[in-house]
C-alpha cells in the first residue's frame, strides 16, 4: 500500500459532504473516479488527512434536461456518459469529447465532474465546457454559486473552486438545431493527453454562422476560448469562408508552451492546420487544408 | 487512519474483511484475498496489468481503494476457467494466437477482453483492439494480442 495514511469518509448527501469539507479546513480532498487522484496518492504527491468519497451521493448522479439546459451530475462515469441516450441527443459534443478521455478502463471509473474540476490544460472536457458556454454549480456550507466554465480556470490544475466547495452540477446550454460540432485531437497514442486539441460548436442558419463556441486544449495553461475567431465567424456566409485565412486568427488567443512532447511552434503550426481542416470538414467546404 | 469493514464477492465467493482506508483494491486482492493473478506493475494506473472486473466493468484495481469495492462483485483471472480446467474463450483465443510472452500483462488484458465480450452488444475486433490501448506489454508482443482481440470480435486476424 503506497498512499500515506488518511481517514476515508463516504457521505451520502451533498450537505454532509460540504459539512465535512468545511470542518476539514482545507485538509480534505474529494475522491470521485480517482483516475487522477489515486496516482497522486500512490506517488505521495498528494497527502490529504481526509479523503471524502462522493461516489455514494445519489444526488450527484444523472442527466436531466430543463428549459434548454442539460444538467450533468458530476459523478456520472465517463463510459456512462458515452452510453447515455439523453446526453447523446442533447450534448453530442460532450459525448464525442468523452470518448477521447483516457482509456476504456479508466473511463469506467473516471467521472465527467472530476475531469472538469481538476483543470488539466490538455484535457478534453474542460475545453468542451468552455466552448459550449457551460456553467458550473459549486456548493459549500456557505451556499451555492454558479460560475461560467470560461472563468473557472486560472492555470494548470488551478481553478476557482475553493477548498470548502464541491462541484455539484454542470449546466450546459443546449445549442439549437442547425448546430454542427467539431472535435479534433492530435496525440501520440490513443488515450494520451492531446498535444493539440480543438473542440467547438457552430450554429448555421440560412447559410450564415449565427453562433460560434470554440476552444482549444493543450494550447496554453488553461482551456483557451478562441474569442477572436468566434467573433470573426459570426454572420459569415459559409459559402465565402476561407478556413486557411481564418487559421491564424484561430490560434491568436492561444499561449502554447514547449514540453518534451512538442514545441510551442509545432503546436501553433498543427493548430492552424487542425482548425482549417476541422472547419472545412464540419461545414462541408472545399478542401482547404 | 480509518479502518473499514467491507463485504464483497470475489469470483463468486463472499468475502468479509477489515481494511485500512488507504489500501488499494489491487493490494487487497493479492495480499488479503490471495488472488495473485492480479498483477501489480506500475501502481499508478499506466500499465493496466492489475485490471479486474468490478460489477461488469474492466477497471484498474490500483486506481481504486478496497473500501470503495464494498458491496461489489469482482472477477479476477482466477475466476475465468471452468473447474475442470477448460479455458475461458478469451484465454483460449490468447493461447491460440500466442498472445503472451512473459505473461505479466496477460491477466489484465484477459480481464478487459472478457468484460467487453460479455456485453450484450458484441464489440467488433477494432473496438477490442482500441481497448488494448489501456495495456502495456513490455515484451512488445502486441501482434499476437491484436490477433486474439480481432478473433474474439469475429474479425479475421
Amino acid at each position: 500500500m503506497k498512499p500515506a495514511p488518511f481517514d476515508y469518509l463516504a457521505p451520502s448527501s451533498i450537505a454532509e459532504a460540504c459539512q465535512l469539507l468545511s470542518e476539514a479546513g482545507g485538509g480534505a480532498t474529494i475522491l470521485a473516479g480517482g483516475q487522477t487522484l489515486m496516482p497522486l496518492l500512490a506517488l505521495r504527491m498528494s497527502q490529504p488527512f481526509i479523503l471524502i468519497d462522493i461516489t455514494r451521493i445519489a444526488a450527484l448522479k444523472g442527466v436531466t434536461r430543463n428549459a434548454g439546459i442539460t444538467r450533468i451530475g458530476p459523478i456520472l462515469r465517463q463510459n456512462e456518459a458515452i452510453a447515455d441516450p439523453t446526453l447523446a441527443q442533447a450534448q453530442p459534443l460532450i459525448v464525442t469529447a468523452t470518448r477521447h478521455v483516457g482509456h476504456h478502463q479508466t473511463r469506467n471509473r473516471g467521472t465527467i465532474g472530476g475531469s472538469i474540476a481538476l483543470g488539466e490544460p490538455a484535457a478534453e472536457l474542460p475545453a468542451t465546457s468552455v466552448a459550449l458556454g457551460a456553467s458550473l454549480e459549486l456548493t459549500s456550507t456557505r451556499g451555492t454559486r454558479r460560475i461560467a466554465a470560461e472563468e473557472f480556470y486560472f492555470g494548470p490544475y488551478a481553478t476557482a473552486l475553493e477548498p470548502d466547495e464541491l462541484l455539484t452540477g454542470i449546466h450546459v446550454p443546449e445549442w439549437q438545431s442547425g448546430t454542427v460540432w467539431m472535435f479534433r485531437e492530435i496525440s501520440q497514442r490513443p488515450g494520451d493527453f492531446g498535444l493539440v486539441g480543438l473542440t467547438g460548436a457552430l450554429t448555421v442558419k440560412d447559410g450564415r454562422i449565427e453562433r460560434a463556441g470554440i476552444a482549444w486544449f493543450g494550447m496554453g495553461p488553461t482551456p483557451i476560448k478562441a474569442r477572436q475567431v468566434e467573433a470573426a465567424l459570426l454572420g459569415q456566409s459559409i459559402n465565402t469562408l476561407d478556413p486557411r485565412a481564418l487559421a491564424e486568427l484561430a490560434i491568436a488567443d492561444t499561449a502554447p508552451f514547449d514540453d518534451h512532447h512538442a514545441s510551442a511552434e509545432y503546436r501553433r503550426t498543427v493548430g492552424k492546420r487542425v482548425f482549417a481542416s476541422a472547419l472545412s470538414e464540419t461545414l462541408n467546404l472545399r478542401a482547404a487544408a | 487512519m480509518s479502518q473499514h469493514q467491507i463485504n464483497l464477492t470475489i469470483n463468486g465467493r463472499p468475502h468479509c474483511s477489515t481494511v485500512e482506508g488507504r489500501l488499494t483494491l489491487s493490494d487487497f486482492l493479492r495480499g488479503d484475498a490471495g488472488y495473485t493473478g492480479v498483477h501489480v506493475g506500475c501502481e499508478h494506473g499506466v500499465c493496466g496489468a492489475c485490471t479486474v472486473i468490478v460489477d461488469g466493468n474492466a477497471v484498474r484495481s490500483c486506481l481504486m481503494l478496497a473500501v470503495q469495492a464494498d458491496g461489489s462483485k469482482i472477477t479476477t483471472v482466477e475466476g475465468l476457467a471452468a473447474d475442470d480446467g477448460t479455458l475461458h474463450p478469451v484465454q483460449q483465443a490468447m493461447k491460440d494466437e500466442c498472445a503472451l510472452q512473459c505473461g505479466f500483462c496477460t491477466p489484465g488484458i484477459v480481464m478487459t477482453l472478457t468484460a467487453l465480450t460479455n456485453c450484450a452488444n458484441k464489440p467488433s475486433g477494432d473496438t477490442l483492439v482500441q481497448a488494448m490501448s489501456g495495456h502495456i506489454c513490455r515484451c512488445t508482443g502486441y501482434q499476437g494480442i491484436k490477433r486474439a482481440a480481432m478473433k474474439l470480435g469475429g474479425d479475421a486476424a
